[in-house]
């Protein structure tokens, strides 16, 4: 009998592989991603080698990778808790702009506040605003069973026009000579900064978050339910959980987290909204939430990793021409090699 | 019979992780006979035939047809070769007739779909062979036995030799199977060879030529129908002699637990509906309920749990209306549920085995500490609950997916009982069992009859039923057709009532207890 190349199933999924098959598959991202660079006329070891040293290179170089990471740890942490509910939330970018359009609301309308009382209001509404907008494909899921990717996801086009409508019209930043910009936020509302750098109290929000999330999952009767309603939605009826309940809950801080990244990046970096605001942060968490088994740790070391690879990208495309393209393909190479990868987790090949 | 066997198997090894399903496994197969294959749950029967269909690729072993080694890359190859297969899932599509399933089936020659050809080809089929259908029909109107009987057209459609039928009569009421089994000889009679999988004595005994028992993964014994006997089969199959069925201590059944009336379920599509169900269920009673899968037995259940909402009549418990109670509030109240599907709702694969212990006892104190959960006394709990059930596990972190069929039904078991339920819902709780977990299983369940539980159990199996219970209750379309005292139950009034005659019956069931 001739024999074949087969996958079969592990009698024990490996303890160690949850943590090798990130790594790997950003390694299998980069290899691949050589002979394309090669094709276009590049060296991929000295690319490379610029990514790195752009993104880890030096303090500027770290605090900018910090900088980007900021948003792709408040997103993925609310993507992945999403989707350790077995709600999959692809929404995020759209939520990222309407907690910006809360905040930035909340922010023009009450410009002459003490910090002290307008930060955190600004990031309540932000959060809230998020929140919200993370709840209407909640409820159409529960109460209507609409499949929730369709509708997270055409919600994320519905709030970048809404976006797009602001600051073409009534946000409008009159002195701005038509560019498609919302005034700058008051002063008092500008995040507090790491000194000298662009480097914001977001990064505290994104740590303290992680730190919540991890308790909440490991530590609270929420959290139990939340995993058993996404590991299985029929025990979870059948055990008579409030299924209801921790979805509208759950999609909340969800929502919420990526509310408040997109507030953090109007207040603590781009001090307005603009046309363009996320450079597709809500898509990318996706792959950050994925690359760190939807665990809030992991999602700490990822987000960094990522945030280097968009620096690393932008260097390319600063320092070496190439189009900021690049920096998409890297990260689909990435997602394809974390999904790809993921089967050896449970299965090994074999002879056969 | 023909000299050479048009099946013929050898050595055939199959390793899963963790278990040997088939272990140097020979099989001959001749054409005109119907060669059964018994054995328990579990023991590779299906695992076999799935090798012998190209559908699992063998360890090791080899594979002969009409005489030729051949190499099964998929159940196309085996297609090619003459072979069919029926597996218990049917895979027919509801929307479509008959005819064009039959379609579906067959490699079409041509652009154009001949529907009127092959209805005309199915007709001859079906008369030959005792098989009559409409193929007009779209399969949704069709019963369980008459769509049983598409996919066995299916098979004769495509010019199957070789016929591998996968307990095709588990889904079928007793007078369907008789049917069923009268179309498999006159098959056989015309030259098909027909592999029988079964785990049921009296028609494996009843129409096969020659039976090959497997047990553990392998084959036990090859023999002859005439030199076979029920008791030589059975111990071939436990590999000891059948223990008889746990005695039950008599009980003075005691208050009223259960009282339903005329409770009534709208239908929803493909599934059947509940049509005024009543009856009563007792302080340290156990009420069976029989009938073919399908007639009504999982809505019931759900029912009475609160998974589903009634439409109509009424529900007490212990005196207290339930007729709207919510899953949660009849677990507060009391109600354990062992539910049909073990691993889909009643446990958690992914899960470890504290947190499915943990499952319906997590929000209450000492477990629940204000918004946290205490997992050391969960742990300390669970590891109690552990021995004291006699589960086997490395660890309380263990995946409930990677034990064992019986541990993982010890475990649901654990978790019910740990609560000392006052009324417990039991469905089908030794399905897919070996020997030993069923016996557990049942002791089990007579020990909480003796603490006082009153106890629903839903079985396929009429011996388990008169074994276990005080009253057997029989549905069939949504409706109890019969109650009947478990001590004067006989198979031919219990059959009658499962296919809704209650014209058969009548003389039989001069009072009916409620």
């Amino acid at each position: 009998m001739s024999r074949w190349l087969a996958l079969e199933k592990r009698p024990d999924p490996l303890r160690w592989m949850p943590y090798l098959v990130p790594m790997a598959s950003v390694v299998v991202a980069l290899l691949s991603g050589a002979p394309i660079l090669y094709l276009i006329g590049v060296d991929p070891w000295t690319a490379y080698r610029a990514m790195v040293w752009a993104a880890f290179g030096d303090l500027y170089g770290v605090s900018e990778t910090l900088v980007k990471a900021i948003p792709l740890l408040l997103l993925g942490l609310g993507v992945g808790v999403a989707f350790r509910l077995g709600f999959w939330n692809i929404g995020a970018e759209g939520q990222f702009y309407l907690g910006a359009v809360g905040g930035t609301w909340f922010a023009l309308s009450a410009p002459d506040w003490p910090a002290l009382a307008l930060q955190p209001l600004m990031l309540l509404m932000g959060f809230a605003a998020g929140a919200v907008w993370a709840l209407v494909p909640a409820a159409l899921r529960l109460y209507a069973r609409t499949n929730e990717i369709i509708t997270t996801l055409m919600l994320n086009y519905i709030a970048m026009l809404w976006i797009d409508f602001l600051v073409y019209g009534p946000w409008k930043d009159p002195q701005a000579f038509g560019f498609p910009f919302t005034p700058p936020l008051p002063q008092a509302a500008r995040l507090p900064t790491l000194a000298g750098s662009r480097v914001h109290l977001g990064l505290l929000l994104g740590l303290v978050a992680a730190v919540i999330l991890a308790l909440l999952l490991w530590r609270t009767r929420l959290g139990y339910e939340l995993r058993i309603i996404g590991w299985s939605s029929e025990a979870a009826r059948y055990a008579g959980l409030p299924i209801a309940r921790v979805t509208a809950i759950v999609i909340s801080v969800s929502g919420g987290l990526a509310g408040l990244a997109g507030l953090c990046e109007v207040a603590g970096v781009q001090g307005r909204i603009q046309h363009g605001l996320s450079p597709g942060y809500g898509y990318t968490a996706i792959i950050v939430a994925w690359l760190a088994r939807l665990n809030p740790w992991g999602t700490i070391v990822v987000s960094v990793l990522l945030g280097g690879l968009l620096v690393g990208s932008d260097m390319l495309q600063i320092a070496m021409g190439l189009p900021i393209a690049v920096a998409y393909l890297f990260q689909g190479l990435v997602l394809f090699s974390v999904l790809g990868l993921e089967v050896f987790v449970r299965y090994r090949v074999v002879w056969k | 019979m023909t000299p050479s066997p048009v099946v013929a198997l050898s050595g055939i090894t199959k390793r899963f992780p963790g278990i040997v399903a088939n272990d140097a496994i020979d099989l001959e197969v001749y054409a005109g006979e119907i060669h059964a294959l018994l054995g328990e749950n579990g023991a590779g029967k299906t695992t076999l035939m799935k090798i012998l269909y190209g559908l699992y690729r063998p360890d090791a072993g080899h594979i002969c047809i009409d005489g030729q080694a051949v190499m099964l890359r998929s159940p196309q190859d085996a297609i090619r070769l003459g072979l069919g297969m029926a597996f218990q899932q049917f895979s027919l599509i509801p929307s479509l007739t008959v005819a064009e399933n039959i379609a579906l089936a067959v490699p079409s020659s041509g652009l154009r779909l001949r529907l009127h050809d092959i209805a005309v080809r199915l007709g001859t089929l079906s008369q030959r062979y005792g098989l009559p259908i409409d193929p007009w029909t779209p399969v949704w109107r069709l019963s369980v036995g008459e769509q049983q009987r598409v996919e066995l057209l299916k098979l004769l459609y495509r010019q199957a030799r070789i016929l591998i039928l996968d307990e095709p009569t588990s889904v079928l009421t007793p007078l369907e199977a008789r049917g069923f089994l009268r179309a498999i000889q006159a098959m056989a009679t015309s030259g098909l060879a027909v592999i029988l999988i079964s785990h049921k004595m009296d028609e494996v005994l009843a129409v096969a030529h020659r039976i090959t028992v497997l047990r553990r993964g392998r084959a036990v014994v090859t023999v002859p129908r005439s030199e076979a006997t029920a008791a030589d089969l059975a111990r071939a199959m436990i590999g000891r002699d059948l223990r008889p069925p746990p005695t039950r201590p008599l009980s003075a059944p005691g208050e009223v637990v259960l009282s339903v009336r005329d409770v009534s379920v709208r239908e929803q599509p493909w599934q059947p509906a509940l049509h005024g169900i009543s009856f009563d269920l007792r302080q340290g009673e156990i009420l069976g309920i029989a009938g073919v899968a399908g007639n009504g037995q999982r809505e019931l259940a759900e029912v009475l749990v609160g998974l589903r909402r009634v439409t109509a009549g009424s529900m007490s418990l212990q005196g207290r209306d339930v007729t709207h109670a919510t899953p949660r509030e009849m677990i507060r109240l009391g109600v354990g549920y062992i539910p049909e599907d073990r691993l889909g709702s009643g446990l958690i694969p992914q899960a470890s085995i504290l947190d499915n212990l943990l499952l319906k006892e997590y929000q209450h104190p000492p477990f629940a500490y204000g918004p946290f959960l205490r997992y050391r006394v969960a742990c300390a709990q669970a590891s109690r609950l552990l021995s004291a059930f006699q589960v086997t596990a490395p660890s309380l972190h263990t995946l409930v997916g990677t034990l064992s069929g019986g541990s993982q039904q010890r475990l649901l078991l654990a978790r019910e009982f740990s609560t000392q339920p006052i009324l417990l819902i039991a469905a089908h709780p030794t399905r897919g069992l070996d020997a030993g977990a069923i016996e557990h299983v049942q002791h089990a369940l007579l020990e909480q009859r003796q603490r006082g539980c009153a106890i629903l159990l839903i079985s396929e199996d009429l011996e388990e039923l008169v074994a276990l219970c005080d009253r057997i209750a029989v549905m069939y379309a949504g409706t109890i057709s019969g109650i009947v005292s478990a001590a004067g139950a006989d198979p031919a009034t219990l059959g009658a009532l499962m296919t809704g005659d209650r014209a058969l019956c009548r003389n039989s069931l001069a009072e009916m207890p409620r």
